[in-house]
């Protein structure tokens, strides 16, 4: 069998069709996961793709092999591959209609496959919810470092901001707490009002986030390193000081309303206003800005408004996923907050790659699904990711999807057909 | 009056540890332009080799394969930890640092991160997760001055923290050394031009930061003996947090930021509830930045930078 023209076959699957075979080998994994699973002599089924099994018991990972070739790796190949055809005439339609419907195919069959999948297990489930909200917390650090390039490290402090501003709202409008008291509004309303919630969560922060802006204005680099530190540690401990959050014991008591469709929303939502704002004209004066902020000038970019609406928007979006984590997490602590974090979601961002959407979910996924595989190794994993992150560093320095556009209609595009076939598409 | 000077000394202790870390900070951050973050656990790293050396040097004189005064056994303690730590921050120069001359200097500081947990995870792994205490080796005399308290083992750290500054101060600006080392500051193109070895000084400049920050972690366990792996976190993000503050210009910058950070940490806690040390010391720093948003001795933007 010829490799490379079978590569060359799948390489003509398009986003519809890896989709699709990805909800099918799911739904077959649900019908008949477990009695495979018990025929293979396997415990439950693999809940993460067998790799953390195959680090706690070894002698159960021919078998994990064996069902994840039969559940996913066979008939995902199969269906993308035969499938193919069908799949691009289908992505070809698509794509005739507004890029709206289109995405709104891709991203329901996405998330239909999530949901089948997470349902399955809870682990799964919460970890696809912490991986969510990992995406948009590297996204957003990504504006900031990556797209202005700047060094922040203030971004735990807007996700602090975000997560009590959305807890405090949240318990005290919508639950009886006993430092807040009765509830103010009907709790039924809460689902409903909880968007709303995240929002006003992402725009405290979002005004927090002024305390960095403004002195970026005359100071860069370095200093500006060392202000957003020092602001992420008065963050951490205001809200230690602030008695009436709990203090350093932290908040709970926050109503369960982050569930995965909430998660998976925001995080297209997210993703969808990053990439539009890096790629409309104001991301590219960020980009100006950090290249050269003289000659940015002199092109009659306004430094001060680009600095502040990119601070401003990262800030916001590191908000809302605070205070998702507070919701998904059910509780929220000053201490989550602090270096730990902030060294995480540094690595997320330069893992990932620099200036680019795909490396932000790259670095993102990356980190969190290796940071759950290697959980078994108990503490040899943080010598095993900071030496994997050391090798990225040394053979990529800018990470490993770096200065890569995400352009919504080459992602979503059929692949048959050469490419100069894109621009005969209709356009719109 | 009493209680002030009681601080104005506990300040000039505490002050000691984050100048003498700074001062490495302050060296790798003005010769190569890196922020190197793994410098606070090389502090850490200096503390346990430090606690090595002594039980080694105690074990020696109590089977009288060596006679020797305590006082001895502290200095050579410190000296051979500061060697053998050198050794480490020389390591850490080759592995994490030098692969990455070209690169992005976010990267450079990325990997450094990744050091310094690989440091604290290594420890963990290798000596347990059990605190280990770093032995009493002289006894503490306190004298008492006007109302105020001072131990010996405050003065030896100040003392020996002062002659550790003015001794780089003098390496850095009376040897051949240290003129490469400026040279480097000055113009990082042409100094291999003039027949200077990039690496060589790289290596020498991690060296001595390193040295000076297991100084630091012997006079820090000489006063607070119970030694964990993480403790290298809080002080080496403070010291950096100092060391840019002094400015990237001079010894002096970096040591006076170290002691300036100790001094506003005491005397918040001093008036003020402690829990909001943190909270009030950088807001200190936040607005001193926003005055001199270059730092006390620093130029702004300037490419004249000295050492």
């Amino acid at each position: 069998m010829d490799v490379r023209r079978t590569m060359r076959g799948f390489s003509q699957v398009p986003l519809l069709g890896w989709l699709v075979a990805a909800f099918i080998s799911v739904v077959i994994e649900i019908q008949w996961g477990t009695p495979l699973a018990q025929a293979l002599g396997l415990p439950k089924i693999p809940v993460l793709f067998g790799v953390v099994l195959a680090l706690k018991q070894p002698h159960l990972l021919p078998g994990a092999v064996v069902y994840l070739l039969l559940v996913y790796g066979l008939p995902i190949a199969l269906i993308a591959r035969l499938g193919a055809g069908i799949a691009n005439q289908a992505a070809g339609a698509l794509l005739r209609l507004p890029l709206w419907v289109s995405a709104a195919v891709h991203l329901g069959l996405f998330y239909a496959a999530l949901e089948l999948w997470s349902g399955l297990s809870d682990y799964r489930d919460l970890v696809l919810r912490f991986t969510l909200i990992a995406v948009m917390v590297t996204l957003s650090l990504n504006v900031i470092n990556g797209y202005m390039g700047e060094f922040s490290c203030s971004h735990p402090g807007f996700m602090a901001v975000g997560a009590y501003a959305a807890s405090v709202l949240s318990v005290d409008l919508f639950t009886k707490h006993r430092v807040f008291g009765e509830a103010l509004l009907p709790p039924a309303l809460g689902p409903f009002l909880f968007p709303l919630v995240l929002i006003i969560a992402g725009l405290v922060a979002a005004v927090s986030a002024l305390v960095v802006a403004i002195p970026s204005f005359r100071t860069r680099g370095d200093y500006l390193a060392i202000i957003s530190l020092a602001f992420m540690f008065i963050i951490k401990s205001l809200i230690e000081n602030l008695e009436i959050v709990g203090g350093a014991r932290g908040l709970g008591g926050q109503p369960d309303w982050a569930g995965l469709s909430t998660v998976f929303l925001w995080t297209v939502a997210c993703v969808w206003a990053i990439n539009n704002f890096v790629r409309s004209t104001l991301g590219k004066a960020l980009n100006a800005v950090r290249d050269n902020e003289t000659a940015a000038t002199a092109m009659t970019v306004d430094t001060r408004y680009t600095k502040i609406v990119g601070f401003l928007f990262a800030a916001f979006w590191a908000g809302v996923a605070g205070g998702l984590f507070a919701h998904v997490l059910r509780y929220v602590n000053p201490g989550t907050f602090g270096i730990q974090k902030l060294a995480e979601v540094l690595a997320m961002v330069y893992f990932g790659g620099l200036n680019s959407v795909y490396g932000s979910i790259v670095g993102a996924v990356g980190i969190s699904l290796l940071g759950e595989a290697l959980r078994p190794l108990e503490i040899f994993k943080w010598i095993i990711i900071p030496l994997l992150l050391i090798l990225v560093m040394i053979y990529r320095p800018t990470g490993l999807v770096a200065f890569k556009e995400f352009d919504p209609k080459a992602v979503l595009r059929p692949k048959n057909g050469p490419e100069r076939e894109r621009d005969a598409l209709p356009r719109g | 009056m009493s209680l002030f000077l009681q601080n104005l000394v506990n300040a000039l202790q505490w002050g000691s540890f984050y100048a003498l870390i700074a001062l490495g900070y302050s060296m790798v951050y003005s010769i190569l332009m890196l922020f190197n973050f793994a410098h606070g656990d090389i502090f850490m790293v200096g503390a346990y080799i430090g606690v090595g050396v002594a039980a080694v040097l105690l074990a020696a004189s109590a089977e009288g394969a060596l006679a020797l005064p305590p006082w001895a056994i502290l200095v050579l303690t410190i000296l051979l930890a500061m060697v053998l730590t050198s050794f480490v921050g020389m390591l850490v120069e080759r592995i994490g640092y030098r692969p990455l001359r070209g690169a992005p200097r976010a990267s450079a500081a990325i990997t450094g991160l990744m050091i310094g947990i690989i440091l604290e995870t290594g420890n963990l792994a290798l000596l347990g997760a059990q605190r280990i205490r770093f032995p009493s080796l002289i006894d503490t005399t306190v004298y008492e001055v006007a109302g105020v308290f001072i131990t010996n083992t405050k003065i030896i750290i100040v003392v020996v923290a002062l002659l550790l500054a003015a001794g780089m101060h003098f390496f850095v600006h009376k040897t051949k050394w240290g003129l490469a080392m400026r040279a480097m500051a000055f113009d990082y193109v042409a100094v291999p031009l003039m027949g200077v070895s990039v690496n060589g000084i790289a290596a020498l400049t991690f060296a001595l930061g390193s040295a000076l920050a297991a100084a630091a972690g012997i006079l820090y366990a000489l006063a607070y003996p119970v030694l964990d792996p993480y403790m290298g976190i809080v002080f080496g993000w403070k010291a950096f947090v100092a060391a840019i503050l002094g400015g990237r210009v001079s010894v002096m910058g970096a040591t006076l930021a170290g002691f300036l950070l100790g001094f506003i940490e005491i005397f918040v806690a001093m008036i003020f509830p402690s829990t909001l040390r943190d909270l009030i010391a950088y807001s200190i720093v936040l607005l001193i930045l926003i005055v001199r948003p270059h730092g006390f001795f620093g130029e702004p933007y300037s490419a004249r930078l000295r050492l």
